[in-house]
């Protein structure tokens, strides 16, 4: 083999190795991820076949299909909130455990806080009619009639 | 205030609420509309029981039933796996397409179910629930229409009757080609 023949082969050969290298580095980014890490997500998705546990807490055989998707799209880089929003877009909102605060779902983050509200007003109007009744009776004398009073007045002065 | 108002107030400030859980209660999350409904189907490729390579996008230019199954998911899978084989037979002529997809099963069963209903469509496992995931699948029997152009047209729920094949298949057959 000629001299330009090996510097050819040797340019070849680092191209590839450089090739290589660049596509490996493209197709796996991996970070590390820790299980809590993947926990945080998945407890914030519904497990689709139990419905009332979350991915994070559900044995289920899906829900730990669900789990490894997570931590593969996490390894793969992407934030938190964007593998949440994957789930939503294939389920719907429906898949995450606590509703959206707007539109009609915030509905159910508003109504206890204003049923809250409204008891605490109506305690206070209650209250407040309650303790002016209380204070309005002892200002009005007592009524007892002359017949009653002398009455007691007898009954007191005779003795036992 | 008087005080009789207030003593209507009171319980009809609970009406509200129970109207609400009426509601909440009597939806049932399968039923919610599929926001994968009109937008692309997402592609997969899976293998056949027998073996062979399953693409969907080796299925563009036809309508595609995409049917998720399960062996344990008895009736309604049972019900639905003699409609999907029959429709599958008269329309395969026609540019029509069923594939099964075989989810949360074991092997052995689910190669027992294809075999008991002479299942001569594709079918396949999804092992990796990805594909499942992919389609917003939340339990079994559920079934995609997906049009020539590869969309997603329409999701039903529950076990495939006769009309529902038709009716789904024809509508889709009828539009324009390309």
């Amino acid at each position: 083999m000629s001299a330009r023949g090996a510097a050819l082969g040797l340019a070849l050969a680092l191209a590839v190795a450089v090739a290589v290298a660049a596509g490996a580095a493209a197709q796996a980014p991996t970070r590390r991820v820790t299980e809590q890490q993947v926990h945080d997500v998945a407890a914030q998705l519904r497990c689709v076949v139990c419905q009332t546990l979350s991915v994070a807490d559900s044995p289920s055989e899906m829900a730990s299909q669900m789990r490894a998707i997570v931590r593969e799209r996490l390894e793969a880089g992407e934030p938190p909130e964007r593998v949440v929003q994957f789930f939503v877009d294939r389920y719907g909102e429906w898949i995450l455990l606590a509703p959206p605060r707007r539109g009609f779902t915030l509905l159910v983050w508003a109504a206890p806080v204003v049923a809250v509200a409204a008891g605490l007003l109506l305690a206070a109007v209650l209250l407040a009619r309650w303790t002016r009744r209380r204070r309005a009776a002892p200002a009005a004398p007592p009524v007892v009639d002359p017949a009653m009073q002398e009455r007691i007045r007898r009954e007191l002065e005779s003795g036992p | 205030m008087t005080p009789r108002l207030l003593r209507w107030l009171i319980p009809l400030s609970a009406v509200p609420v129970l109207a609400l859980l009426a509601y909440g209660f009597r939806v049932n999350p399968r039923e919610a509309p599929s926001p994968l409904v009109g937008r692309p189907a997402a592609v997969f490729a899976l293998q056949t029981f027998e073996g062979a390579p399953l693409a969907l996008e080796a299925q563009r230019g036809k309508v595609v039933v995409l049917n998720f199954w399960a062996s344990w998911c008895y009736p309604a899978c049972y019900e639905e796996a003699p409609v999907l084989e029959r429709n599958w037979r008269a329309y395969r002529d026609r540019g029509v397409v069923v594939i099964g997809v075989d989810i949360q099963d074991t092997p052995e069963a689910a190669r027992k179910f294809v075999r008991d209903f002479s299942l001569s469509f594709p079918n396949a496992r999804d092992t990796t629930g990805r594909v499942s995931v992919d389609y917003g699948v939340y339990g079994v029997p559920e079934t995609f229409f997906i049009d020539r152009r590869g969309r997603i047209r329409a999701k039903h729920v529950g076990g495939v009757t006769d009309e529902t094949f038709r009716t789904n298949v024809e509508t889709l057959l009828a539009e324009p080609t390309g």
